[in-house]
C-alpha cells in the first residue's frame, strides 16, 4: 500500500483513475446490458392464426375486433402493408408509452407477421405488401430519387436519410438500415407522424427511385468517413476534437522539447 | 585586415546573399529579426496554427479557383455521381461536382480547404482565448487586440462567403437566412437586400459577388492585417509567463534563428499534415448529398459551419411573437433583428472593448509584458468564461434538433431549457469561475506560507502530531507571489461647481462602481513579512516540546530538505 500511497499524487494519477473508471463502467454495462430475446412460436399463414395472435397481443389497445380504442386507432382498412411495416420493424406491439413507437427487436417472425397482416387485411381493403420487384433498388433511378427525396422527405429525414427531430420528442428515424420493403411501406401507409405518399402523389416507380437513392447512400462517401452524414455540426465537433486536439498536442510537444 | 573582417563569400548561398545585401541592405533586417527572442510555451503556438491553416487555405484555395466557375447560369448535368446525373443545376454547383469527382485530387483539395477553414477559425478563437485569459491585450497591445479582433470577424466572413459558393441546397439556405437578416434591419432592410442580391433573392448575382469577396477582397484584407498583427508582435516583443528571472524589461527564450525558425517551420508541416489527414479521411460538406440549390427544400439538420452556429442558435431560441406591424403598415421583424443583429452586436462589442474597459477600471497606464495567471484576475477570468458559456449555449441551441434525436429528448423542452440557460448560464458560470479563481489564489497563499504536504506524520513524546511540510523552492514561490492584486478605484471628492450633481463626478462614480465589481473581492499575494512569520513556527515554539520541533526541523532540513510546519 505504501507504493500506492506514494504514487497517489503522481500527475497522471487522475488520468489513470478516469480511464479505469471508464473501463469498469463499460465492462459492467457490457455484462449487464439486456440481451435480445426472440419469440419463437409455431406459425400458420391463415387468417385464423392471425386473429388469435391479434387478440392475444394487440387487442388490449386496438380492441378485440381491431375497431380501435381511446388509446390506439382502428386498424380496419389500414391494409397488410401497414401491419407488415409496424410488426416487422418491431414498432408494434408497442411496449411503452412515449411520443412515438420505437424500433426494437421484432416480436413476431415472418410467418406470424404474415398471419397478422392477412388478418388485418381481411377486415377491410387497404394497401398490400409490395412485391420484391416494386422495391428492388437496382431497378430504380437514384438521380430522380434524390430529387424526389429532397422535395418530399429531406425536411424531416435529413438530406441523405440520417433522421431528424420533430416536435415534442417525436422524430423522423434514420433510414440507413431500413429495408427497401419497409421504406416503400412507410411511404405508402404514413406511419406515426409521417404523411401518406399515395401512388398518385409519388408513383410506384418514383418510390422505387427513392429507394434506389437511399440504398446508394449505404456505399459510403467518396470523401471518406461520413461522420454520420449529419452536416456541419458533426464536422465542427470533429474539427475541434481531431484538428485542434492534434494540433494543440503537437504544440505542447514542440513547446516542451527545448524548455 | 579587411579580408579577415569581411571575407568574400565563397559558397553559392553566400554569394547570392551578398548580392542581395549589397543591393537591398536586407542583411540588417535579417540580422535584427534572426536575433529576436521568443519565449517558449505551447500556448504561444496557437496563433501560429491559425497562421499556418491560413497558408494552407491560400494554397488549396488557389487550386480550387483553377476549376471553380462562379456563375449561376443553369444547365443539365451529365456526369458523376449517379445521384446528380440529369439534374438542372448552376455552373457553380456543376463545377464543384467536377472538382469533386473528375479533377484529380480535387475532392482532397476541397476537403482540405474546408477542414482548414474550420480549424483556422477554431485556432484563431483558441488563440484569442489565450490572449484574453492571460491579459496579453493590456498596454501596449490594445491595438493589436483590435487587429486580432478584426481578423476574427473577417475569418467569419471568409468562412461564410466560401461556404456559400458551391450553390448547394444547404449553403443556399444559409444565404436565405442572411437575406432574412438583412431584410429585418428597419427602413433600409429591403433596399439592402435588393442591393446585395441585384434584385429579388436569390437572383443570379450573388454567387459571383460572394466569389469576388471570398477570393479577392477578404483574403487581401486578412493578409494585410496578419502583416500588421505580426509587425506589432515584433515591435512590442512577445509576452511571457511569470517566473524567476522573467521581468517586464526582458524576454526569456530562444532567438528566432535557428531554434524558433526550425520549430515554427516544422510546425507548419505538422499543421499541413493534420489538415491533409482530415481532408483525406473525413468527408466534409458533401454537396452531392444536398443537391443543387432550389429555394423550396430545407433538409432536417441544416446548420451552418460551427463558427456561425451561435447565430443559428440565437435565431432558433427567439420566440416568433416579437414580429409586429406598426402604424403605416410597417413590419418590424424584431424576431430576426434581435437574435441576428443585436445579440452578436453585444457579444462582439464586449470583445472589442474589453481591454479599454479593464484599463479604465484598473486606472492602469503601465506597460505589461508579463502575463497574468488567469486565477490572479478572477473577474476577468469569470467574464471570459461567461462569454464562452453564452457562445456555447447558443451553439448548442443551434444544434437542438441533433441533441433531440441523439439523446431522445423533446426539441421543445430543449429549446426552453436553452432559453433559460442563455440568461442564467453566463451569470452562473461567471460566479462559479470567480469563486474557483479566488479559491485557487487562497490555495496558492496557503502553499507559499506552509509548503507542500508530504504525507509524513511525526508524533512527539508529548503526544502531539504534526505533518511535515516541504517548503516551496524559489521558482515555485516566485510564480505564486509575483502579482498585484488590484484595488478598486478611489472615488475623488466632487470638485465641480454642482458638487455631487456634476456630470464628471457622476461618470467617475459609475466607473468606480464598475471598478468595485472588478476588484472588491481579491486575495493579496503573500508578503515577505508574512512568509518569514509563517516560517518562524509561531505558537509551536511557545508550546512545550519546542526543542523537539526544532530537532525534527533540523534533521529534515539537512536530510531531505524538509521542514516541519
Amino acid at each position: 500500500m505504501k507504493a500506492l500511497a506514494a504514487r497517489r499524487h503522481h500527475r497522471s494519477a487522475p488520468v489513470v483513475l478516469l480511464l479505469l473508471a471508464l473501463l469498469v463502467t463499460g465492462g459492467v454495462y457490457a455484462v449487464l446490458a439486456p440481451s435480445q430475446a426472440r419469440a419463437d412460436t409455431a406459425s400458420t399463414q391463415d387468417i385464423e392464426t392471425g386473429k388469435k395472435l391479434f387478440q392475444a397481443n394487440c387487442a388490449t389497445c386496438h380492441g378485440l375486433d381491431a375497431q380501435g380504442t381511446e388509446t390506439a386507432p382502428s386498424l380496419i382498412g389500414v391494409g397488410a402493408a401497414s401491419v407488415d411495416f409496424q410488426v416487422s420493424t418491431g414498432r408494434m406491439p408497442a411496449e411503452i408509452n412515449g411520443p412515438q413507437a420505437q424500433v426494437k427487436p421484432r416480436q413476431f417472425d415472418d410467418d406470424e407477421t404474415a398471419a397478422l397482416a392477412a388478418y388485418v387485411a381481411s377486415l377491410g381493403a387497404g394497401p398490400a405488401i409490395p412485391t420484391d420487384e416494386q422495391v428492388d433498388p437496382a431497378k430504380g433511378n437514384p438521380a430522380t430519387g434524390a430529387d424526389i427525396f429532397r422535395t418530399n422527405c429531406a425536411m424531416c429525414h435529413n438530406a441523405v436519410g440520417a433522421g431528424g427531430a420533430l416536435s415534442e420528442g417525436k422524430y423522423a428515424p434514420s433510414l440507413f438500415k431500413t429495408s427497401p420493403r419497409n421504406i416503400y411501406q412507410a411511404m405508402l401507409t404514413g406511419p406515426q407522424s409521417m404523411p401518406v405518399f399515395n401512388d398518385a402523389n409519388i408513383t410506384p416507380d418514383e418510390k422505387r427511385d427513392v429507394i434506389a437513392y437511399l440504398v446508394a447512400q449505404r456505399d459510403g462517401s467518396p470523401g471518406g468517413a461520413t461522420l454520420g452524414s449529419l452536416g456541419a455540426v458533426s464536422e465542427g465537433i470533429w474539427a475541434w476534437i481531431v484538428g485542434i486536439g492534434l494540433l494543440v498536442g503537437a504544440a505542447v510537444w514542440i513547446g516542451a522539447k527545448s524548455s | 585586415m579587411t579580408t579577415t573582417l569581411n571575407p568574400e563569400p565563397t559558397t553559392l548561398v553566400g554569394k547570392s546573399a551578398d548580392y542581395l545585401d549589397q543591393r537591398t541592405g536586407v542583411g540588417h533586417a535579417v540580422k535584427e529579426f534572426a536575433r529576436k527572442i521568443f519565449p517558449d510555451h505551447w500556448s504561444f503556438l496557437l496563433g501560429e496554427v491559425a497562421l499556418y491553416s491560413f497558408v494552407v487555405l491560400l494554397i488549396t484555395g488557389t487550386f480550387l479557383t483553377m476549376f471553380f466557375v462562379p456563375s449561376m447560369s443553369l444547365s443539365v448535368y451529365d456526369g458523376h455521381p449517379e445521384t446528380m446525373n440529369g439534374l438542372l443545376m448552376s455552373d457553380a454547383f456543376k463545377s464543384t461536382l467536377h472538382i469533386s469527382f473528375d479533377v484529380r485530387g480535387g475532392l482532397l483539395m476541397r476537403q482540405i480547404h474546408h477542414w482548414a477553414a474550420l480549424v483556422f477559425v477554431a485556432s484563431l478563437v483558441t488563440h484569442m482565448m489565450r490572449v484574453f485569459f492571460t491579459g496579453a491585450f493590456r498596454k501596449p497591445r490594445e491595438l493589436n487586440w483590435l487587429v486580432g479582433f478584426s481578423l476574427m470577424v473577417l475569418s467569419l466572413l471568409a468562412g461564410f462567403t466560401g461556404y456559400s459558393l458551391p450553390d448547394d441546397v444547404l449553403s443556399g439556405n444559409g444565404i436565405a437566412i442572411a437575406n432574412g437578416v438583412v431584410k429585418s434591419i428597419p427602413i433600409i432592410g429591403s433596399y439592402m437586400s435588393y442591393f446585395i442580391f441585384g434584385g429579388e433573392f436569390p437572383g443570379d448575382q450573388i454567387i459571383p459577388r460572394l466569389f469576388t469577396l471570398h477570393i479577392l477582397l477578404i483574403p487581401a484584407i486578412i493578409l494585410a492585417l496578419i502583416g500588421l498583427h505580426l509587425m506589432f508582435v515584433v515591435v512590442h516583443k512577445h509576452t511571457q509567463y511569470p517566473g524567476g528571472g522573467r521581468k517586464e524589461m526582458n524576454v526569456v527564450g530562444y532567438p528566432v534563428f535557428p531554434v524558433y525558425a526550425a520549430k515554427a517551420g516544422g510546425f507548419f508541416f505538422v499543421v499541413f499534415a493534420v489538415l491533409t489527414l482530415m481532408g483525406a479521411t473525413m468527408t466534409i460538406n458533401a454537396i452531392w448529398n444536398y443537391g443543387p440549390f432550389d429555394p423550396s427544400p430545407v433538409s432536417a439538420g441544416a446548420q451552418p459551419d460551427w463558427y456561425m452556429l451561435f447565430l443559428e442558435g440565437s435565431l432558433r431560441l427567439m420566440p416568433g411573437q416579437a414580429e409586429f406591424v406598426s402604424w403605416g403598415d410597417y413590419t418590424w421583424s424584431l424576431n430576426v433583428l434581435v437574435p441576428a443583429v443585436v445579440v452578436p452586436g453585444i457579444l462582439f462589442t464586449f470583445l472589442a472593448l474589453y481591454p479599454f474597459i479593464e484599463a479604465k477600471v484598473k486606472g492602469d497606464t503601465e506597460e505589461h509584458h508579463l502575463l497574468d495567471r488567469p486565477r490572479n484576475v478572477p473577474t476577468r477570468t469569470g467574464l471570459g468564461v461567461a462569454f464562452l458559456t453564452a457562445f456555447v449555449v447558443l451553439a448548442f441551441a443551434g444544434s437542438n434538433d441533433l441533441i433531440a434525436t441523439h439523446f431522445r429528448l423533446s426539441i421543445n423542452e430543449i429549446t426552453w431549457i436553452f432559453r433559460v440557460l442563455i440568461f442564467v448560464g453566463p451569470w452562473f458560470a461567471f460566479w462559479v469561475t470567480r469563486r474557483i479563481c479566488l479559491g485557487l489564489q487562497r490555495k496558492d497563499r496557503e502553499l507559499v506560507l506552509h509548503g507542500h504536504e508530504t504525507g509524513r506524520i511525526v508524533r512527539f513524546a508529548s503526544g502531539e502530531y504534526i505533518e511535515v511540510h516541504r517548503p516551496l523552492d524559489e521558482q515555485e514561490r516566485w510564480v505564486r507571489v509575483s502579482y498585484t492584486a488590484n484595488k478598486p478605484l478611489e472615488l475623488p471628492a466632487p470638485t465641480g461647481p454642482k458638487g455631487t450633481k456634476d456630470r464628471k463626478y457622476k461618470s467617475a462614480k459609475r466607473w468606480a462602481r464598475l471598478s468595485r465589481f472588478f476588484y472588491e473581492d481579491r486575495v493579496e499575494p503573500v508578503t515577505p513579512a508574512e512568509l518569514s512569520a509563517a516560517h518562524s513556527h509561531g505558537e509551536h515554539d511557545a508550546l512545550p516540546g519546542g526543542e523537539e520541533h526544532a530537532a525534527v526541523t533540523s534533521v529534515h532540513s539537512t536530510d531531505a530538505g524538509e521542514r516541519a510546519h
